[in-house]
């Protein structure tokens, strides 16, 4: 009687962890459907984070394994608040701008999660083949490749994110070698090769050297994959191994059985791609031209542009010609939110919407650092949303624009990507700041852009330059206009 | 070829949930406009964190010391990855609902 009563409530425990599961997966797909309509984005976030919690609290309290519950709870629950403490300490103190990095690290933790759990899991599953009564002669199985392949990937966008991170900080410069494209393919091939013998190895008891050079191979592999490509490509990468980490965490949802796992990771497996694939063509470069890597190579035009001059707009001038404008056309670029100027920005519209200007964003959709980023640094100096206008729109209107200024931009602006097919860039749909009447430049110096490519617009009949800091010429700037 | 049909036969269910998922994922956010790239990007970063649930699983049934202390580190990573994920990602949404009022 007793054991049936126990098997009753083992097939309720299960149902209801299946059930959470079910549950976890709906809420994540119609998370991320939320999510990609501005409207509705906030709480599709919410959404898909209710799902985790609840993917999360069913397995501690009714997952079994051989009949037997999770164990060790109190120092899972440890494990939990620690990682939850840190994780949302550091989402609360980050500044918008530094926004790229911390997604990266993040990317990294998933990554290197899924790797641990396969580390753990191959030991388990050799012992076991190797101590049945007909010990097996292979490891080929499905246990087999989900372990390694989870192993493989989540190793790979472990380390890669932690380079990333180290690009987009500014710790870690690029090296670009001809010579790191054949390591880097040598180290592909050793890898797959790796994991194919390692599948076909007879399973011996606690046999464990070659899983552990196999991970380490994993680990440099992603060191090598990310190192040659350019800082300016970073954003294309995270999103690249963000799909990785969900190919990994599905490999772990295939090895346990695990439905939230398998289809979370998918999700976020395909959709990465698409993303990735997005953003590359929002740049119109394909994938594989970003990972192998054309920038850098920067064309002849630098060396022609040394001779040209560029002339330089007083203050006064500027005050003067943007308040009598009608329409400006502000362009901003990630030298804006580093200089920390959003704000002074904003006022900067203010005062001119005050004095009858009509002032807009032309946003590029790679503007920042990574495609979107622009808007959220925007948002975050409460610039209205109407007032950022897309690219395309935004190339429409240039005719009938006044003033275009241009402020920390300069790759997407640079005209090279239309007529110079040498340049590394050319081909990328840019903002056509030359249609406007007039085009200002705020820049600090004449240093070239995030990608180091010569701008030609800057040396433009039509183009005035406006040098200093972002912030400080912004604020003289309006106190400029203030005093008209 | 035989043993790969037999795989196939043995994870069938998941193979299907695998090539369902692919597409779906495909099709949930194709129409995504440039503004959201960057919070879809983090959004689906934090999903990936599912991955914790595995990592839940090994401590869970640890059998020994050192695969409770690489569960421990494995379960504050994934920890990590969920939290700061989702926060980040409503740190980024709240200023667009901010200035829609």
């Amino acid at each position: 009687m007793e054991t049936i009563t126990k098997l009753i409530e083992f097939t309720d425990q299960i149902s209801i962890l299946e059930i959470s599961y079910l549950l976890a997966s709906i809420l994540f797909i119609l998370g991320l459907k939320k999510l990609s309509h501005p409207a509705t984005a906030r709480s599709g976030n919410l959404w898909a984070a209710a799902g985790m919690a609840a993917a999360i609290l069913f397995t501690i309290l009714f997952h079994q394994k051989d009949g037997q519950p999770i164990g060790n709870v109190v120092w899972i629950v440890v494990a939990l608040a620690i990682g939850s403490f840190i994780g949302w300490y550091a989402s609360i103190k980050v500044k918008m701008t530094a926004m790229p990095q911390m997604v990266s690290i993040f990317n990294g933790m998933g990554g290197a999660c899924a790797a641990l759990i396969s580390l753990m899991e191959f030991p388990k599953m050799q012992n076991h083949l190797a101590s049945l009564a007909e010990p097996a002669s292979n490891m080929l199985g499905g246990e087999g490749i989900a372990i390694l392949l989870g192993l493989m990937i989540g190793g790979v966008s472990f380390a890669g994110s932690m380079i990333a991170f180290g690009k987009l900080d500014g710790r870690i410069g690029d090296i670009k070698h001809p010579l790191l494209r054949i390591v880097n393919l040598t180290f592909l091939v050793v890898l797959l090769v790796a994991l194919f013998l390692i599948l076909f190895m007879k399973p011996q008891a606690d046999h464990n050297l070659p899983i552990y050079l196999f991970a380490a191979a994993a680990l440099i592999y992603g060191v090598t994959f990310v190192m040659p490509i350019g800082g300016a490509d970073m954003p294309v990468v995270i999103s690249l191994l963000n799909s990785f980490t969900g190919v990994a965490a599905a490999m772990g949802g295939f090895l346990y059985g695990n439905q939230a796992m398998l289809t979370g990771g998918i999700l976020v497996g395909s959709s990465g791609t698409i993303l990735t694939i997005l953003m590359c063509n929002a740049m119109n470069r394909s994938l594989l031209n970003v990972i192998i890597g054309a920038f850098g190579v920067a064309g002849a035009a630098g060396a022609e542009a040394a001779d040209k001059t560029v002339k330089e707009i007083s203050l006064s001038d500027a005050a003067v010609l943007l308040s009598y404008s009608q329409k400006v056309y502000i362009v901003p670029g990630y030298g804006l939110a580093v200089a920390q100027a959003q704000h002074l920005c904003h006022e900067l519209d203010n005062l001119l919407a005050g004095k009858g200007v009509e002032v807009k964003y032309a946003i590029h959709p790679v503007a920042g650092r990574m495609p979107g980023h622009m808007n959220v640094l925007l948002a975050e100096a409460d610039v209205p949303y109407e007032k950022l206008v897309e690219m395309e729109d935004a190339n429409n209107e240039m005719s009938n624009t006044d003033v275009v200024i241009v402020i920390g931009a300069n790759d997407v602006v640079n005209p090279a990507a239309e007529d110079d097919p040498s340049s590394p860039i050319y081909g990328m749909p840019i903002i056509k700041a030359l249609d406007a009447k007039n085009v200002i430049v705020m820049k600090r110096s004449m240093a070239a852009g995030y990608a180091a490519i010569p701008n030609n617009l800057f040396y433009h009949a039509k183009n005035r330059m406006l040098f200093g800091d972002a912030k400080a010429t912004l604020q003289k700037l309006v106190a400029e206009i203030k005093s008209l | 070829m035989e043993d790969v049909l037999k795989f196939f036969l043995e994870y069938k269910d998941m193979i299907f949930i695998i090539v369902l998922s692919v597409f779906l994922g495909i099709e949930v956010i194709s129409h995504v406009p440039a503004v959201l790239h960057t919070p879809l990007m983090s959004g689906s970063n934090a999903i990936h964190g599912v991955v914790i649930i595995g990592a839940i699983i090994v401590m869970g049934h640890a059998e020994n010391t050192l695969s409770l202390i690489l569960g421990f580190i494995a379960v504050i990573l994934g920890t990590l990855n969920v939290v700061g994920g989702f926060v980040v990602t409503d740190r980024m949404l709240e200023m667009f609902k901010k200035k829609k009022k």
